[in-house]
């Protein structure tokens, strides 16, 4: 079976999620297809057109929420579904983002929940015995 | 800070007391069965978090529908000076102006009952609601622009409604300052095709009954009578306001570190209410709070529009009339008592409502011997209450009040805990007919998942700072 690369915990009110990789990219990659996954049925998804961003961040968390706070605005804003994430760290500050997805068609996705934004609150990327952990907050 | 020490004041308040680095005490409304739930979770250490804020104004505040947010508590309410003291994105929200409408009828139970079913139906069916609904209007750029600085003015100049409706929103729903050049092309984007949209998650359009009057003599100023139709409308600002929210909270972030003191949560970051950003914060947060009231006006008249059609009545016949809006995610500059002598300040609310008492020259006219109307709707099917309110509120807590039943259950837990369950029929079972767009959110807002609404209020209404008027039950709910 395949591992599971992030788990839900809980908040009162909104939704946290915990993200697993084997190293910093991976981490990142998983945390970007968790927001998808938890939008809509990643199998529906075709990754006919790319899209690529930078970003930048204080620290390892900011980056990470900043990371985040792009691939939101991606599937939010511009409706842009994302199947396939690929991320170079030039260190932890600094990451650039190559996606591959296709424009939201209604008929063939389906939105199941919508995730609102993403918080600093208790935010945290670290190291652990297996690899890399990441700890986020949604707004939903 | 270690464990936080918290003391009994009476038998509504729990105090925080200064520690660490707090500026002030913390106080906490809240009856001790409900503190039972609340001490389980987060919110108590925000609002000692709140506490570190500079030029915060006498007490970090929480109502007792106070549960665990991000940054601030929801539930929150804190002042601060406005020479010292700060704005800050995560203590508004996400949702700029979310807050509730409450429309009331000529309507009686009897008359509707039968038509109930088809009521809701032509509801769902004519107002645009859901995850990433569009409305039926696509905004231009200059027109957008209009709609973020006249906010409901522009949605009545446009067809939606009436001027008196205006008289009966908060802030004539439209706040002053607006400046859409301070608003990303980002929000604008996002604001373009959701206005006129409900939403998804805890929005709702509700028809309730007035069930109880516990003031007569309020009610009577409020125009609202036992076994009288009404309807309660939630929704807010959309993606525009998110984005608003998301942008400036990043730009305070990046530079957190001119603030000159160290925060103990990065959401709750924050800028001087003196300074640039400050200032383009709060111009471009009137965008989003003037977003929400348009529409929140147009909701309002496709809801007046489907009732006439459904019912075949003419508009005299419904009578449909705005009783009140108001705001529970926003921050205003206000000038409001502090230890006997008028302060300017910048009030947040956070999940928390305005609560201003009789005589106060912005309660709108009608209601001025009254007092302000005080919104406040609780979970799925259980209706909702009106309250008015006091000058204990002006004295104890900014002129502020709770804003509905506050979560309990993580919305994780509340799927877990209602799996199995057909929640429509479950809410039929109590007489209310439910319509939802979203797959899962009827198992997210089970009325389990929500403190017991009666104790919420209980707890606001003897600790005086707004008064029971009436209690609405609900007949048929549309959600998101």
């Amino acid at each position: 079976m395949k591992e599971k690369t992030f788990r839900l915990f809980d908040h009162t009110a909104d939704l946290g999620v915990e993200i697993f990789g084997g190293s910093r990219e991976e981490l990142f990659v998983h945390a970007a297809l968790a927001v998808v996954e938890l939008t809509t049925d990643p199998e529906r998804i075709d990754p006919v057109l790319e899209r690529r961003f930078s970003v930048e961040g204080l620290d390892l968390n900011d980056l990470f929420v900043n990371y985040l706070r792009e691939v939101l605005y991606l599937v939010n804003g511009d409706g842009f579904l994302i199947r396939e994430v690929t991320v170079e760290m030039e260190d932890s500050c600094r990451l650039r983002a190559k996606l591959r997805g296709e424009p939201f068609t209604p008929g063939k996705h389906r939105i199941n929940k919508e995730i609102k934004a993403v918080t600093y609150h208790q935010v945290s990327v670290e190291k652990t015995a297996k690899g890399w952990k990441g700890r986020v907050i949604f707004d939903v | 800070m270690s464990e936080l020490r918290m003391e009994r004041l009476d038998d509504f308040r729990w105090q925080i007391p200064r520690q660490g680095n707090m500026r002030v005490p913390g106080i906490i409304y809240a009856s001790e069965r409900l503190m039972r739930s609340m001490g389980k979770d987060e919110s108590p250490k925000q609002v000692a978090n709140v506490a570190h804020l500079p030029g915060i104004v006498q007490y970090s505040l929480a109502m007792p529908d106070m549960h665990w947010g991000y940054g601030f508590p929801i539930g929150g309410v804190a002042a601060f000076d406005m020479q010292e003291g700060i704005i800050s994105p995560g203590g508004v929200g996400y949702d700029i102006n979310c807050g509730c409408r409450l429309m009331t009828t000529r309507l009686t139970l009897q008359e509707i009952r039968p038509r109930l079913k088809d009521l809701v139906t032509a509801l769902f069916q004519n107002v645009p609601s859901g995850v990433g609904s569009t409305g039926p209007i696509k905004l231009k750029g200059k027109e957008e622009k209009k709609v973020l600085t006249d906010g409901a003015r522009w949605a009545v100049e446009n067809g939606y409604g009436t001027t008196e409706d205006l008289d009966h929103t908060e802030e004539g729903g439209t706040l002053d300052g607006a400046d859409p050049d301070m608003v990303s092309t980002r929000a604008m984007e996002r604001g373009r095709e959701q206005l006129g949209t409900l939403g998804s998650g805890n929005h709702f359009l509700e028809i309730e009954v007035v069930e109880e009057i516990f003031d007569p003599a309020a009610a009577a100023g409020f125009g609202l009578e036992k076994g009288q139709i009404a309807v309660m409308l939630h929704s807010g600002s959309r993606g525009l306001g998110h984005q608003v929210c998301d942008d400036y909270l990043a730009r305070m972030v990046k530079h957190i570190g001119d603030l000159g003191v160290e925060l103990p949560d990065r959401q709750l970051a924050c800028a001087y209410l003196n300074s640039s950003r400050g200032k383009e914060y709060l111009a471009a947060m009137a965008c989003a709070a003037n977003y929400a009231w348009a529409n929140r006006q147009m909701l309002m008249h496709w809801t007046r529009e489907t009732f006439e059609k459904t019912l075949g009545m003419g508009s005299n016949a419904v009578g449909m009339r705005l009783l009140y809006d108001i705001c529970h995610n926003i921050a205003k500059i206000e000038t409001l008592p502090v230890d006997g002598k008028d302060q300017t300040l910048c009030v947040h609310r956070k999940g928390a409502t305005r609560a201003l008492p009789a005589g106060h020259p912005l309660v709108p006219l009608a209601y001025r011997h009254v007092g302000q109307p005080v919104l406040i709707p609780g979970d799925m099917g259980s209706g909702s209450y009106v309250l008015a309110g006091t000058d204990k509120a002006l004295e104890e807590t900014f002129g502020s009040s709770c804003h509905g039943a506050g979560r309990v259950m993580s919305r994780s837990q509340a799927t877990k805990s209602s799996r199995g369950r057909s929640i429509t029929r479950d809410m039929a079972d109590r007489g209310v007919i439910v319509m939802a767009s979203g797959r899962g959110t009827l198992q997210e807002e089970i009325p389990e998942a929500y403190k017991n609404l009666d104790w919420v209020v209980d707890v606001v209404h003897r600790a005086g700072i707004a008064k029971k008027v009436a209690r609405l039950r609900a007949l048929g709910c549309i959600k998101g």
